[in-house]
Parts: C-alpha cells; sequence; structure tokens
C-alpha cells in the first residue's frame, strides 16, 4: 500500500520536472520580455539595460532555470507586471476563489450525479433510465462556453434569478451572514453549470456499476434473506458502487481546473482561470508562468488523489 | 424480448453466412437506432450544404464594413441580422462553420493517422519502444493541454490557420494513441497473430492488414469523438480569441460577441444561432459516434 504511494509519488518528480522545463522553454520564447509594456518616450534605454541586467536576462538558460525553479519552490514567482505586486499574491487571492467554487461545484456535482446514476441503474430500460440517459449524454456533447453563455443569458440577464458577475455584494460586512450567502451567491450560477458539466462520468459510472452489482451474489443471498429490496439498494448495492465514485474526485478536480478557463471568464468569476486569460492578453508572462505550473502541478495531484484512494478501495490495483 | 418471424430469419441467415462485419455491424445499428439514423442524415446535409453555400459566397466581400447596417435586425436584408460592423450574420454562420468543420477534420486526421501509427507500433512490439512512448504519453495526459495550446497561439509568431492546426494536434494524438495501443496489445496476443508469425509474415504486414482490420469499428468511434471534441475546442479557443485569426470568421468568433453583455441581453441574433449550431453539430456527431461505439460491442448492440 505504501510501497504503491511512494512509488506513485516517485513517478511524479520527473513529470513535474519535465513539466517546468516545458514551461520555463516557453516562457522564453514569449514575445516582448516584461520590461517591454514600460517603454515610454522619455524612457532611458541605458536605464532598461540595466534593468534587464539586474533582472538576470543575460545568464545563460540553465542558470536562469534554477533561480526560477529554486524561487518557484519557495512560492516566489517574481512579480506581475500589469498589477505591479508579487504572483504569489496575486494568484493566492484568485486561487482561493476557484477553489470555493471547486468545492461548490463538486458538492453540487455529487448531489446531482448521484441520485440520477442510482435510479438510473435501479431502473434500467425504463423511461426515467433512458431520459437519464439522454440527459448525461447532452451534458457530455455540450461544449463547456455554449452552455455557461445560454445559462448566464437566460437565469442571469432574462430572468435574474442571479448576478451576472463578480463574487460579493460591497453592501454586506466581510464576515457576516450576509457576506457568506451573497458570496455562495455569486458561485451559484458557475457551480451549477460546472456541476452538469462534470455529471456524465459519474452517472454513468454508477449506474453500470448498480446495473452489474444486481446480478451479483451478494445481492441474491441478501434478497433471499428476505431483506427489502429498497434496503437492498440502499444498503448493499449503493455502498458497494458508491467506493469507485470516491475515486473520480481527483480527476473531477482535473476537469474542474481545465474548464475555470472558460467559465471564470464568461461569468466574470475572478479565479485563476480568468486571470490566465487576462495575463495572456496582457502578456504579463511571470503570472502566466506561474499559474500553468501550478495548474499542472495541482492536474498531477489530482491524478495522484485518484490512484491513492484507487488503491485503498480496490486491493486489485495494488498487486503489481 | 420477443422474437418475432423477420429476427428468427435474420439469425438463420447468419448461422449460414458468415459472421456480419464492421460496415454491416454499424449500418445494422443505424437501421434500429432511428435518432442515429436522423442524426447522420442530418449532419451529413448540414455539413455538405455548408460546404456548398460557402463555395458561392465571397470572404472578402463580406467581411467588408459597412457600418449603415451596424446590428441589423434580422428581416428581409439580412436573414439572420448583421452584426457590429454590418457583416451578414448568415453568411458568417456559413463560412465559420466551414472553417470550423475543416479545422476540427484536419486535426482528427493528423491525429487520427499519428495515434493510430504509435498505438499500434507500441502495442504490437512492446518492449524499449513502448516504454518510451507511454512515458511521453503519461507526461501529456498529466499537463494542463488547454493552456498549454493557448501559450502556444500566443507565442508563435507567424501564426496562421496551418500553424494552429499543428498546434492543436501536436498535444491531442495522445488520447487516441493510448487507447490504441492497449487494444493493439492484446490484439496482438492473439492466436491468428502468432499463427501468421510463424508463417513468416512480416510484422508491418500484420500490424496494417491484420491488427488494423479487426480493431477498425474502434478506431472509427474513437475518430468520431475525437472529431466533435476538435469541434468543440476549436470554436472554445476562437471563443477566447485564442483561435483563428480574428479576420477569418468562425463559430467561436460569432459566439464570443457576447461577452459583451449588451449584446449578450439584446442582440440575440448575432451569437445565439453560431451556440445552437455548435450544441447541435456536437450533439449529432456525438449522437453518431455513440451508435458506432453500441456496434463495435456485441453486448451493448441494439440491432
Amino acid at each position: 500500500m505504501w510501497k504503491t504511494i511512494l512509488r506513485r509519488v516517485l513517478v511524479m518528480i520527473p513529470q513535474l520536472f519535465v513539466l517546468s522545463l516545458l514551461i520555463f522553454i516557453l516562457a522564453s520564447f514569449m514575445p516582448g520580455d516584461p520590461f517591454t509594456g514600460l517603454i515610454t518616450p522619455e524612457s532611458d534605454p541605458n536605464r532598461l539595460e540595466e534593468l534587464r541586467e539586474a533582472a538576470g536576462f543575460y545568464d545563460p538558460w540553465y542558470v536562469q532555470y534554477y533561480n526560477w525553479i529554486v524561487n518557484a519552490a519557495q512560492g516566489d514567482f517574481g512579480k506581475s507586471y500589469t498589477y505591479k505586486i508579487a504572483v504569489a499574491d496575486l494568484i493566492g487571492d484568485r486561487a482561493l476563489n476557484t477553489f470555493w467554487l471547486s468545492l461548490l461545484s463538486v458538492v453540487l456535482l455529487y448531489l446531482i450525479a448521484i441520485p440520477l446514476g442510482v435510479l438510473a441503474g435501479r431502473y434500467q430500460d425504463t423511461f426515467l433510465d433512458k431520459t437519464i440517459v439522454l440527459y448525461s449524454f447532452i451534458s457530455y456533447a455540450i461544449p463547456t462556453f455554449v452552455l455557461s453563455l445560454i445559462f448566464l443569458f437566460l437565469f442571469g440577464y432574462q430572468f435574474h434569478w442571479f448576478p451576472t458577475t463578480g463574487t460579493v455584494d460591497i453592501k454586506y460586512d466581510q464576515g457576516s451572514w450576509g457576506y457568506i450567502w451573497s458570496k455562495i451567491y455569486h458561485m451559484l450560477l458557475p457551480a451549477i453549470t460546472y456541476a452538469i458539466l462534470g455529471t456524465t462520468g459519474v452517472i454513468q459510472y454508477l449506474r453500470s456499476e448498480i446495473i452489474d452489482s444486481k446480478s451479483m451474489d451478494y445481492v441474491r443471498t441478501a434478497r433471499s434473506k428476505g431483506i427489502p429490496i429498497r434496503k437492498v439498494y440502499s444498503k448493499h448495492i449503493f455502498r458497494n458502487s458508491l467506493l469507485p465514485i470516491a475515486a473520480f474526485l481527483g480527476f473531477t478536480i482535473t476537469g474542474l481546473l481545465g474548464g475555470s478557463i472558460f467559465i471564470e471568464t464568461i461569468f466574470g468569476y475572478p479565479g485563476m482561470g480568468q486571470l490566465f486569460v487576462q495575463s495572456i492578453t496582457s502578456r504579463d508572462y511571470s503570472v502566466i508562468t506561474a499559474l500553468v505550473l501550478l495548474l499542472g502541478f495541482l492536474t498531477l495531484l489530482g491524478s495522484l488523489l485518484s490512484d491513492i484512494i484507487m488503491s485503498i478501495v480496490d486491493p486489485r490495483i495494488r498487486i503489481d | 424480448m420477443s422474437v418475432n418471424v423477420g429476427n428468427v430469419k435474420d439469425i438463420n441467415e447468419n448461422i449460414i453466412s458468415s459472421p456480419p462485419t464492421g460496415i454491416q455491424v454499424i449500418a445494422r445499428e443505424f437501421k434500429k437506432d432511428k435518432l442515429a439514423m436522423f442524426s447522420l442524415i442530418g449532419l451529413v446535409t448540414v455539413i455538405l450544404g455548408i460546404y456548398v453555400a460557402a463555395f458561392f459566397l465571397d470572404q472578402e466581400t463580406l467581411m467588408k464594413v459597412s457600418l449603415r447596417d451596424k446590428f441589423a435586425e434580422p428581416g428581409d436584408k439580412f436573414f439572420l441580422g448583421a452584426d457590429q460592423g454590418g457583416r451578414s450574420i448568415l453568411a458568417q454562420l456559413i463560412l465559420g462553420a466551414r472553417n470550423s468543420i475543416t479545422i476540427a477534420l484536419s486535426v482528427t486526421i493528423i491525429t487520427g493517422i499519428f495515434g493510430i501509427a504509435v498505438g499500434l507500433i507500441t502495442g504490437y512490439f512492446g518492449g524499449l519502444i513502448d516504454n518510451i512512448f507511454m512515458r511521453i504519453i503519461d507526461f501529456f495526459i498529466t499537463i494542463p493541454v488547454l493552456m498549454i495550446i493557448i501559450v502556444f497561439v500566443v507565442i508563435i509568431p507567424k501564426y496562421n490557420v496551418v500553424t494552429f492546426i499543428f498546434i492543436m494536434s501536436a498535444f491531442l494524438w495522445v488520447s487516441t494513441a493510448r487507447l490504441v495501443r492497449s487494444k493493439s496489445l492484446t490484439e496482438s496476443r492473439r492466436d491468428y497473430v502468432n499463427a501468421s508469425k510463424t508463417m513468416g509474415t512480416g510484422d508491418a504486414k500484420i500490424i496494417f492488414t491484420e491488427i488494423m482490420p479487426n480493431i477498425s469499428s474502434i478506431l472509427i468511434v474513437d475518430m468520431t469523438l475525437s472529431f466533435a471534441g476538435n469541434v468543440g475546442l476549436e470554436t472554445g479557443l476562437s471563443y477566447l480569441g485564442f483561435g483563428l485569426p480574428q479576420s477569418v470568421p468562425s463559430l467561436g468568433t460569432l459566439v464570443s460577441y457576447a461577452n459583451n453583455p449588451l449584446i449578450l441581453q439584446e442582440k440575440w441574433w448575432v451569437w445565439l444561432p453560431a451556440s445552437l449550431l455548435i450544441l447541435l453539430l456536437m450533439l449529432a456527431i456525438n449522437y453518431v459516434g455513440q451508435a458506432i461505439r453500441r456496434s463495435a460491442d456485441a453486448r451493448q448492440r441494439l440491432g
């Protein structure tokens, strides 16, 4: 068990190294340098050269890489050239926003997907099952940005059910219940969109798992002992089918991070995805490299988490 | 399950003749699933229609700005209204759809060829090549692909449609390769492959004329679904402004006009048709893909 986890972590290290190298190379190819934006007619070319020199622009690449990675490991990603504050601080706030949004989305996702998956599996081939399968098909096929826009248009602008941008109303004091509620209220529409887009995997997995379990010996045993069918579903089948769903969590987080680029941009939610698009547009490359590295790291962490949960839940995976 | 006379006849015929092959199985599945048949016919008609209509449209004259028609409402002059620059939405829709489909198709073909070749070869030979490619594939799976594509789009100096296709392809062959590898791995250990090896058939011949036809249905499914995925990704990137250059109409660009809340709320004809077209394309392609997937798996077949 521990051996599996340890091996998995060791595999992660070279991956992280190659990723950081790739990002570093990409960053060095980015057009212009961070000082390009500061050039005005009055700026002195010699002064700019000095700045470049001081920032280590003329060091050999491996020295630059080494400095960058050592600083990054300590949480120092340099300074954002558009916001004039440390990248770590800038990302810190945004990361927290993305974290809350992801948390709410995951909760909603499981709240929607688990009942639907169980119902579809239990009433297999009925009208209900077919409707749920159709729903999960549509939510799989629809692109993130199309669904987000349509939701924003309908529920934000047409029906005025949800706010269309921002994270919180300014009229509340920080820490009050109104503040917290307002925050959740602002996250609700993007979170619902996220949740709907992510349900497919869980529904399909749960459904087929339940259909498979139905014909298992332990279910027949339980039925022949006289346990009511409702209880067989809630106590026996559901528990057995739910464990692998827990393992999905890591992949769900990974998917959320990818989708955040679209959702946060469309709903005007100031998270990491929105920051990424903004930094790309303003060529704020210290922010871009930090974000790609961070999200790459989180993605790796997500798949590591999935593997670990999987190996706890399913002992067969541990054998090799 | 009721068995009617027709089915019995079918079954009898099948026992006498050889078992149905890939295309026949797929055709039967489509006959059984009316919605899949409808999606397929609709999809083919729409795509052909778009290509034919686009042939008669001139991109240069269409993209010309005429301020008098700014945000013209749907009506006589413009069937679907006009955008900020007074350009017809319908024409942009047709050209955009053609561009999006062409790009998605090119990416699908490039990633398909590369992914299938890598998958077949690594799965068949195993050993060192397999190990090397699996490490590469593992790496690609764990990186935030969308972000890296966007970064590439921004930093490539001579950026145009062709480089865009190559950037997308460079990151999207991985899942095909992984799938094909796992299938090719099990297939390569089958008796018929061993028999063929014993008879002295060359590796290339075994891979491409014996293993590949046997996993062809899985390849078709994968190509269909990745085509759908590529349409989604291209329109998504163009939507964000990191896809096609601004001068080239794309469905994603049309949708991106909705980033302006005023257009989103009041000028629905600018962005809604493109969104719906993307949605319908995605639904139809995916539905067709699922029907083919069912026919590839004997346990799920309807027909």
